[in-house]
């Protein structure tokens, strides 16, 4: 990782090497680190319709270190939502394992183990910014004063200060997502699940968005576990990207982003060649073997 | 742009639209009078007839009463006898009388709708249990409710308590008042949207705890209209209540006395029948007032 400055510096920098599906499965692990923010451990996950059942992910195998930066990809229906669902405990998986810091799901979500954000902001309208900030902390009876301050910590964070009082529909798009951001990080998790957050908006506030999301990983040393349809996005984000498939969902290729370290990533790193080598693996590794598989995906 | 002054702004542009409608109201109410008039100037006496079939009820002074009579009939003693108050007296008291049972009334059904509407809420089978009830209720008369109602009631006396004429009122209106509320509030209750209701679970929220601080506050653009509504019923059921009970005091009893002087004295009848109408309007209107301070809890969703 200390090198990886010199080889973003290099117009040659050899392109990322993705890890083959079979390796992935029998060696599960990232990047050998200290501490586990997040261990999948053959997970299957089986919804019942009236069409008949639907296996969404099957035996999916992954473990995510402390402070480290992944992103699912893969066409719809290839269950990264709902993978991201279980590690939430917002689902239950039909079979296999999950911890979140060594203890069930459940258990992590009621101590408040995790932050997180949806493709919609979900800001409560009556409520103004800074409110809709406390809210976690007010449902954990947070005193007001401390919520106070915490909140206007985050909302300078995500550089809202100025919007404290409003009402979330005086906001854009970009802001109100800002603000649900600021929400997800109000109780300094070591884990923050997102969910397409970005996905509703323009071009350009998403980019400046994923700019200043590096910026706030670096800066709480979260655990971040990213779902996206973006391969750049995944590639500017991420330490490591999880390549998955659909019918039945898998895992099947994780694509180490051997970038500069992904607390000075900044928008330069757009343009650099290393940055598309890597967007070109995550690229093949989608479209790899089947590539009728790979449509709906976005490619932007 | 620092600071966002958005629910007194919100209470503003609410009292502008308040004052909007009331004039609005007030031109339709001046429209009634000149279609009133028109019609009577207009169509014959005896009306109009196509063949045998009338098409136009009669015109002559004892079925439409000018305006004007009608106005000034207000002003004059309700009957001949000394001392009798003016119809507009008499109407004002009865009218005050009628409000009060109708606002018992819309008390009750509210707690009991909103009671209904957070049990529904809370369990899926609660409302497939209870809301084909509370549609059904609806299509019960209330004219054939009341007998049971006053019969139960003159049953009911516990120590110093015992049963009013104007609770079996209260009772009724609030049957009435009772539906918009339990349907409207339990539409509010469900419209949280995933994102916010996955929200409130990621944060280990319990259920009481999403029902106060997200279900209710979403609540409130539907129940408003649904209050008001139920407070037009619970004056209406207020008023068919007193009829089919016999209750006196009322604008039910004023309706029914001033009917039966219709033949000699056109204007009175139709001096009850605006006292009824006032009564809906003073009604809903006081109900739109709690409104106001809810501006930042109507904002539609953006997001």
């Amino acid at each position: 990782m200390s090198d990886a400055r010199t080889a973003l510096d290099e117009q040659d920098a050899p392109a990322p090497v993705a890890v083959p599906a079979s390796t992935v499965t029998a060696v599960p692990d990232g990047p050998a680190g200290p501490a586990t923010a997040v261990d999948v451990r053959g997970v299957s996950k089986v919804f019942t319709t009236k069409a008949g059942t639907v296996t969404a992910l099957d035996d999916v195998h992954l473990r995510i270190a402390a402070g480290e930066f992944v992103s699912l990809i893969g066409p719809s229906g290839c269950g990264k939502s709902t993978l991201l669902r279980l590690v939430a405990d917002l689902d239950e998986p039909s079979s296999g394992e999950i911890e979140v810091f060594g203890r069930s799901p459940r258990v992590a979500r009621e101590a408040q183990d995790y932050g997180i954000a949806f493709q919609q902001a979900g800001l409560l309208p009556w409520r103004t910014v800074a409110a809709n900030v406390e809210l976690p902390l007010e449902l954990h009876g947070v005193g007001r004063r401390e919520r106070a301050a915490r909140a206007a910590d985050l909302l300078a964070l995500v550089g809202l200060t100025d919007f404290a009082r409003h009402f979330p529909h005086q906001l854009s798009g970009g802001m109100q997502q800002r603000v649900a951001i600021a929400r997800s990080l109000a109780e300094r998790p070591s884990l923050l699940l997102m969910d397409e957050p970005f996905g509703a908006l323009d071009e350009m506030t998403r980019e400046r968005m994923q700019t200043e999301l590096v910026r706030l990983c670096a800066e709480t040393g979260a655990a971040v576990v990213f779902v996206t349809h973006s391969i750049p996005e995944a590639v500017f984000l991420s330490q490591r990207v999880v390549v998955m498939s659909p019918r039945p969902g898998r895992i099947t290729q994780v694509v180490p982003v051997d970038l500069a370290r992904t607390a000075e990533r900044t928008d330069d790193l757009r343009e650099d060649a290393a940055f598309f080598a890597a967007v070109t693996a995550v690229r093949e590794a989608l479209h790899g073997g089947t590539p009728a598989t790979a449509r709906g995906v976005d490619v932007r | 742009m620092s600071s966002a002054p958005a629910p007194a702004g919100a209470v503003r542009s609410s009292a502008r639209r308040a004052a909007r409608s009331a004039g609005w109201a007030a031109a339709a109410v001046v429209l009634l009078v000149v279609l009133w008039e028109v019609v009577k100037a207009v169509v014959p006496d005896t009306g109009w007839h196509v063949g045998e079939a009338s098409v136009l009820p009669r015109t002559d002074d004892v079925a439409m009463p000018h305006v004007w009579d009608v106005v000034t009939r207000l002003g004059q003693p309700e009957t001949s006898a000394a001392g009798a108050p003016t119809v507009l007296g008499a109407m004002l008291q009865a009218g005050w009388f009628t409000l009060r049972v109708a606002a018992a009334g819309w008390v009750l059904g509210v707690v009991g709708g909103g009671l209904a509407a957070v049990l529904m809420a809370r369990w899926r089978v609660a409302e497939s249990a209870l809301l084909p009830w509370v549609v059904l209720s609806q299509t019960v008369p209330l004219v054939a409710l009341a007998p049971l109602v006053v019969g139960w009631g003159g049953r009911i006396e516990i120590g110093a308590f015992a049963w009013q004429k104007w609770m079996s009122v209260a009772l009724i209106a609030s049957y009435l008042a009772f539906f918009p509320v339990a349907v409207g509030m339990l539409k509010g209750l469900q419209s949280p949207t995933t994102a916010q209701v996955e929200l409130f679970r990621a944060q280990a929220a319990s259920w009481g705890r999403t029902l106060v601080s997200l279900r209710l506050p979403a609540s409130v653009p539907y129940l408003l209209p649904a209050l008001r509504l139920a407070a037009a019923t619970a004056v209406v059921g207020a008023i068919v209540a007193e009829v089919s009970t016999g209750t006196r005091g009322g604008v039910g009893r004023l309706v029914i006395a001033y009917a039966q002087a219709a033949s000699g004295d056109p204007a009175k009848p139709w001096a009850a029948i605006l006292a009824a109408a006032v009564l809906g309007l003073v009604a809903a209107g006081l109900v739109t007032l709690l409104g106001l301070g809810l501006g930042r809890y109507r904002h539609a969703e953006v997001s």
